[in-house]
């Protein structure tokens, strides 16, 4: 490389590296006066938060970068909060599986020593009952996903290929109709319930991971899902979960129309 | 070449005097020179391959400025030239855009119609006039359930793409009418028709006995099967997917494609979106990708 060019790409790395701390520090101070906010928002003084209307939420997602998933300390802490805040229904999702192996021993049926605490409800969800609020917790991870619409279109191309089988056997020629295989959106739903990787489309996906990304969150179940990002759960607010509840009720959607 | 896609207010098309076209021909070049520095500074870092955009706030658009819907869709046509023309010159190499979902025939009929109308006139104007096409050897694409058309607005669909199916420059691909779940669907449909295909292939080839030939191993569906089939097969996922008017939803939108690309919600309703916002989500990608690159690696050593 040529010294001119050389000075050239020293310059723009340069220019780009201070573009990027410019960025940061907005950044940083967007974060104190967000933290500031979160902290208001916790200790009840900003008033429009007082009275959240959860009615338009019956289904929340969070997903969580697995990494960060292994901190059971955190996932309790939000689960506790999610508790609080009166959420009925919460699908916990990270790419790995991480979430699914943390929740797996209460999900096999048996009942923990504290009746009440948490109840079996499925393979994937189980019931996490505590001061008289009951929510329900389905852990779900990227074998649900892609790897899930792979098994549902195996379960649909088998089952016709099988009966296409079929009648090429058994049925005399001139009465063998070839019918071309058409698999509508309701098909997929359907094959997908039927190898259990179905369940409620969430209202609100919340990501806790450095960026907004879902993830691989399952197709059939993100089609009109509000995804706002939290940042990493490790600095995780109740203020900030507040807010985000808050802001979703302002939403409105109407489907295409 | 800008100002000929971008639809001029007729009020401000006033006759100039020679030195303020100079002017504005001076400060034009400078503002491209600018262009070009800002350029080549965010070129250091990592820049997207594939950017998707979801257009959204036409209608508010129009209301805002008391303007009639169509209008509106009008301007974000000329908003999607410009973004076009920007992305090209950022060296963006493949650009789609949500441009018709198939829950859009719920809307009203006669914005249909207004709709399929425009699409119609832009699809041929775009055809008679291939300066932009030309300027960035594009390839059109047009992804979705073509047969949902009206025939004018599928049979010129089918024109372009015929008539940039050799470029090999940016790749422009317009998803209408389209949704995800829609296409995984017609994903599993071809894919069940290749399989048939083979099976039907394996049993002319052995013969009589069809049960040994259906008794052959016959390999479960896996993820990169269903990579093949879709619209987006040959094209790398999305680095970023916009949805301008501050939503934060997808609405059914590459969902498959997605799952590592960075999802941004800019507040600028899509007439409103300009070069400064696309730099702006640009450096917000770079912050967000070394994470996403080690999310990508983990997942691609694990398989």
């Amino acid at each position: 490389m040529s010294l001119p060019s050389m000075i050239i790409k020293l310059t723009l790395g340069f220019l780009w590296c201070i573009i990027h701390l410019a960025i940061s520090l907005l950044s940083l101070c967007s974060l104190l006066i967000f933290n500031l906010e979160c902290c208001l928002i916790s200790s009840g003084l900003l008033w429009k938060y007082w009275n959240l209307q959860l009615a338009k939420l019956k289904y929340l997602a969070i997903v969580v970068d697995s990494r960060e998933a292994k901190n059971t300390v955190k996932i309790n802490q939000l689960l506790c909060w999610l508790k609080t805040l009166g959420v009925k229904y919460v699908c916990l999702y990270d790419i790995d599986g991480v979430l699914k192996k943390l929740f797996e021993p209460g999900m096999d049926g048996s009942r923990d020593n504290k009746p009440g605490d948490y109840l079996d409800v499925s393979a994937n969800t189980k019931a996490l009952g505590c001061c008289q609020r009951q929510m329900t917790i389905e852990c779900i991870s990227g074998s649900d996903g892609k790897e899930g619409i792979a098994k549902a279109a195996n379960l649909l191309c088998s089952t016709f290929l099988n009966g296409d089988s079929y009648t090429q056997e058994n049925v005399k020629s001139e009465e063998n109709i070839k019918s071309e295989p058409v698999f509508t959106e309701t098909d997929m739903a359907n094959a997908l319930k039927s190898i259990g990787c179905a369940g409620p489309e969430p209202d609100l996906l919340l990501v806790y991971g450095p960026a907004r990304c879902h993830l691989g969150f399952p197709t059939w179940r993100l089609r009109y899902t509000e995804i706002m990002h939290m940042g990493p759960l490790k600095s995780m607010k109740y203020g900030a979960l507040v807010k985000a509840f808050h802001n979703f009720s302002k939403k409105y959607q109407n489907y295409g129309k | 070449m800008l100002d000929s896609l971008i639809s001029h207010d007729p009020k401000v098309l006033n006759e100039k005097k020679p030195d303020e076209i100079i002017a504005t021909g001076v400060v034009e070049s400078l503002k491209n020179f600018l262009r070009k520095c800002i350029i080549a500074v965010l070129s250091y870092g990592p820049m997207p391959k594939h950017i998707a955009f979801i257009m959204d706030g036409n209608r508010r658009y129009a209301k805002s400025r008391s303007i009639k819907q169509g209008t509106g869709h009008s301007v974000g046509f000329s908003a999607l030239m410009a973004s076009l023309i920007y992305c090209y010159e950022m060296g963006v190499k493949y650009i789609t855009v949500y441009a018709f979902s198939i829950d859009n025939f719920k809307r009203d009929p006669s914005e249909v119609q207004t709709l399929m109308e425009l699409m119609e006139e832009k699809i041929n104007e775009l055809l008679e006039n291939k300066n932009v096409i030309n300027k960035v050897n594009c390839k059109i694409n047009f992804w979705g359930n073509l047969d949902m058309l009206p025939e004018p607005v599928r049979l010129a669909a089918h024109k372009l793409m015929a008539s940039t199916a050799e470029n090999t420059g940016l790749v422009f691909s317009v998803c209408m009418p389209y949704n995800s779940t829609s296409e995984i669907a017609n994903a599993v449909t071809e894919l069940c028709k290749e399989r048939r295909g083979t099976m039907q292939g394996q049993q002319h080839a052995g013969g009589c006995n069809g049960r040994a030939a259906n008794g052959g191993a016959r390999s479960d569906i896996s993820v990169a099967d269903l990579d093949r089939h879709m619209y987006t097969a040959g094209c790398p996922d999305p680095d970023i997917v916009i949805r301008t008017s501050g939503e934060t939803r997808l609405s059914n939108f590459l969902l498959w494609q997605t799952t590592f690309s960075h999802l941004q919600s800019p507040d600028p309703l899509w007439p409103e979106f300009s070069w400064r916002h696309l730099v702006w989500a640009i450096l917000q990608y770079q912050r967000a990708y070394p994470y996403i690159e080690q999310n990508k690696a983990l997942v691609k050593k694990q398989l």
